[in-house]
């Protein structure tokens, strides 16, 4: 079942997009973006996996089955990174001492 | 070989069986998507915990080849793409020249990371507790180059399995193998070559550009 055919020319197109991001991660890593340094690198690491995985994988042709497989991959994954985030966040709360009465 | 010769005996039709290989090639993924993101995972976590440091040694790794290897395997990608397009829009002709040229970009990849290692090596930046790094001696450093290690060559070590896999593909393209309406097993090998191309993306940044 073909949703949206994905040809060379859109190969072309997502080629371009990931030099294009590339180059723009690279420059930005030259400004002085202090603490949204690792958002914004994140966020374009993001974009460009997205690219890659519509069009050269052609997620955006598949149906319904491959997309829940990616969908819950990736909530599974966010969890992992979450609750990891979340453990690191708290952890120097959790090592106080307890208050003794 | 024919089309029907490749269908298995459990499958109905080859579309069903092309749609279950499809399925398990992206649960394969997801399976290796965690095993990298646990090291992600482990990056924040000491990212995090010695935000100087990683800064400081971010900056000692190097942004040119760093740079050079993001280009050349997001190039190889598009390469084993195009293959797949040539099979598919019935120019099959670009398909060899397409998973050769990925081939030789996977090695130049891998050259790139083994200079890049070797100039490290020579100032005593090694992985745990063999690092002997004077210049940057904190254990925040020392940490960023162990998972500097243990990511990159984790992730130079699908580089090379994705070459071999590339190569058979080859191998089975120039045996004319494939068809408009037949070639799952290459449309299966470049997602491989693609995701490890997607791993790569979140590399760069995290080990050469946040600084």
């Amino acid at each position: 079942m073909r949703i949206a055919p994905i040809t060379i020319r859109s190969y072309v197109i997502a080629w371009g997009a990931l030099v294009l991001l590339s180059g723009a991660t690279l420059g930005l890593s030259f400004l002085p973006l202090g603490a949204f340094h690792l958002p914004v690198a994140l966020l374009i690491a993001t974009t460009k996996a997205t690219f890659v995985v519509l069009i050269f994988m052609h997620m955006a042709e598949q149906d319904g089955s491959s997309r829940v497989a990616l969908a819950v991959s990736v909530l599974l994954l966010a969890i992992l990174v979450a609750l990891t985030a979340a453990d690191i966040a708290t952890r120097a709360i959790s090592v106080k001492p307890p208050v003794s009465g | 070989m024919t089309s029907s010769t490749r269908l298995r005996s459990w499958f109905e039709d080859l579309e069903k069986q092309t749609h279950a290989a499809r399925l398990g090639m992206w649960a394969f993924i997801a399976s290796e998507a965690l095993l990298f993101t646990g090291l992600f995972a482990l990056y924040a976590g000491y990212r995090t915990t010695y935000p100087q440091a990683f800064g400081e040694a971010a900056a000692h790794t190097d942004l040119v080849l760093g740079s050079a290897m993001t280009f050349v395997l997001v190039t190889s990608s598009f390469a084993v793409a195009v293959g797949l397009g040539g099979v598919r829009e019935n120019r099959p002709r670009w398909t060899m020249p397409s998973l050769l040229t990925a081939i030789v970009l996977g090695f130049v990849f891998l050259g790139l990371k083994a200079t890049e290692y070797a100039e490290h090596f020579r100032h005593g930046i090694f992985p745990g507790h063999y690092y002997r790094f004077a210049e940057l001696s904190e254990p925040g450093a020392r940490i960023f180059f162990t998972l500097y290690y243990v990511m990159t060559g984790l992730h130079a070590l699908h580089v090379i399995g994705g070459i071999a896999l590339l190569a058979a593909l080859a191998w089975s393209t120039h045996r004319g193998r494939w068809t408009a309406g037949y070639h799952t097993p290459l449309e299966l090998g470049g997602m491989y070559w693609h995701f490890v191309d997607v791993v790569w993306l979140f590399l760069w940044p995290l080990f050469y550009l946040l600084r």
